[in-house]
């Protein structure tokens, strides 16, 4: 592993008016790893990856990705250049609604990169087919369903080549049966060695992909480490309450058996 | 006695029509002219300067808070009957001063629905625009104003009505509109029954040509509801 982070920030504060969000935030990501920031809400998750791509801009604090001093940009054309390396896929997905999904991978490569039509043309429909939507590309956003919607969401990021995605709880509006087909997708870009940020509520999930979590409340990171101690072994008891909480341990309500054995019932029932 | 008025009216209804094509002119020019003006002063006022903002919101303040019958007897006492270019002078008839007359009011309203329909677009939209690497421009080109055009269009048809029933204040001025015209049936038949039956005709052209505008636009608006 490279000893320079691909992301690095260092005391990162921000408040909206008297309201403080980020209070001394340090974060380091090397290239292609899968961190992620979980948390209870509030705590400022969200509020780092919009730094992170120039969206928010903090009052204290450095924000380096790459070669690029995210917190020193001035103008829109340095801060294009930034987007131009950094894909965001939003909780809302946020597609455009009056082009189809094609054209919703087409736009941004041919009109912001000048991308060649056709050549981003068959890039987009090898993304979709990625994305297990390649039989939607003629469909408009309203038409698709939410996990499909974010899906494409996904393809449109990746459509811009960028260096690293920032996934802002991409699973939180959707059904529980959609989750999944769109966590699928992420897993496997983390496998391909993209290098992923996400903030997530999505705990087994985060636990199996990630490389490194962070645990934020109140703007600060309470602890970070690899996957494993954070999950199985977190040093601060805010962490421990917070994840028994959101794996739904220690709960007042009495267990039920895993969820494999209501799959298989059929074969239990067999053999009575 | 019916039928004498009717035959009398079928006399006059050439010079009723030129009167209606009249009226049809005005407004056409005048949605046309406004539509122009009024998008320009839309993009003004999302400008990111501020004293360009605010000259375009005091046009809209002030086309928008005007009756238009004030308008209309403005531009056609403030504006020369002829205009100099080069060494020609060029007519500015009464007509075209009521056209531009309206088109300032509408060009005020044009403004507003287009604001109107921008601030509809939810931020997300720019957002994820935005983190795409889209310049502000090219929002507004490719993301923002393709997603406006449909909301404006209803709204917009219906300025086109007003601003056609609008016209009817153009006889006050002396254009020889279809109102000018049946006035001037009416005092020169002189006779009651006509007179009431010259009106009925006025009412009933302008009610064929505004109520076709009015179904599109409900229409429209079914099927651009989001």
């Amino acid at each position: 592993m490279p000893s320079e982070p691909l992301i690095q920030l260092r005391d990162v504060h921000l408040a909206f008016a008297d309201n403080p969000v980020l209070r001394g935030i340090d974060l380091d990501v090397h290239k292609g790893q899968a961190v992620s920031i979980i948390g209870p809400s509030g705590s400022g998750k969200s509020t780092i990856l919009r730094c992170l791509t120039g969206l928010l801009r903090p009052q204290l604090g450095s924000i380096r990705i790459g070669q690029t001093q995210v917190d020193q940009l001035r103008g829109e054309a340095e801060l294009i250049a930034l987007r131009k390396q950094v894909g965001f896929v939003f909780q809302q997905y946020n597609l455009f609604p009056h082009l189809s999904v094609l054209e919703n991978l087409l736009i941004a490569p041919t009109k912001v990169l000048g991308r060649n039509r056709n050549e981003a043309r068959e890039q987009a429909l090898a993304l979709l087919d990625k994305v297990r939507l390649g039989h939607k590309a003629a469909a408009f956003p309203g038409e698709l369903s939410g996990g499909q919607q974010q899906r494409v969401a996904i393809a449109r990021a990746l459509a811009m080549r960028p260096e690293l995605i920032l996934f802002d709880e991409v699973t939180s509006a959707l059904d529980p049966e959609m989750v999944g087909e769109v966590l699928a997708v992420i897993r496997e870009l983390t496998e391909e060695g993209m290098t992923c940020v996400l903030v997530t509520h999505e705990m087994r999930f985060a636990e199996e992909i990630s490389d490194q979590v962070y645990f934020t409340e109140h703007g600060r990171i309470v602890e970070h480490g690899s996957a494993a101690q954070i999950f199985g072994d977190p040093v601060h008891e805010r962490t421990r309450t917070f994840l028994q909480h959101a794996l739904g341990q220690g709960g007042q309500r009495p267990s039920r058996p895993a969820p494999d054995v209501y799959r298989n019932l059929g074969r239990y029932s067999l053999s009575v | 006695m019916a039928t004498e008025h009717l035959a009398t009216l079928w006399h006059w209804a050439p010079t009723l029509g030129m009167g209606l094509l009249q009226n049809i002119q005005m407004s056409v020019g005048a949605i046309g002219l406004g539509t122009l003006l009024g998008l320009l002063v839309g993009l003004l006022l999302l400008s990111p300067l501020a004293p360009v903002r605010a000259l375009a919101r005091l046009w809209v303040q002030v086309f928008r808070n005007a009756p238009w019958l004030v308008l209309i007897y403005f531009t056609s006492y403030v504006f020369p009957f002829d205009i100099q270019v080069g060494s020609t002078w060029v007519a500015f008839p009464d007509w075209l001063k009521v056209t531009v007359g309206l088109a300032l009011p509408a060009s005020a309203n044009v403004a507003e629905i287009f604001r109107g329909a921008v601030a509809s677009i939810p931020a997300t939209q720019w957002e994820a625009a935005r983190s795409l690497a889209f310049s502000r421009g090219q929002i507004l080109r490719s993301i923002i104003l393709p997603q406006c055009l449909r909301r404006m269009l209803p709204p917009w048809m219906n300025l086109y009505a007003v601003v056609t029933m609008g016209t009817a204040l153009a006889s006050l001025v002396g254009v020889h509109d279809l109102i000018d015209s049946a006035q001037i049936a009416a005092n020169t038949v002189n006779r009651s029954g006509f007179t009431v039956l010259v009106y009925f005709s006025v009412l009933a052209l302008f009610f064929a040509y505004c109520y076709p505008i009015a179904r599109l636009t409900q229409r429209l608006e079914r099927r651009y509801a989001f």
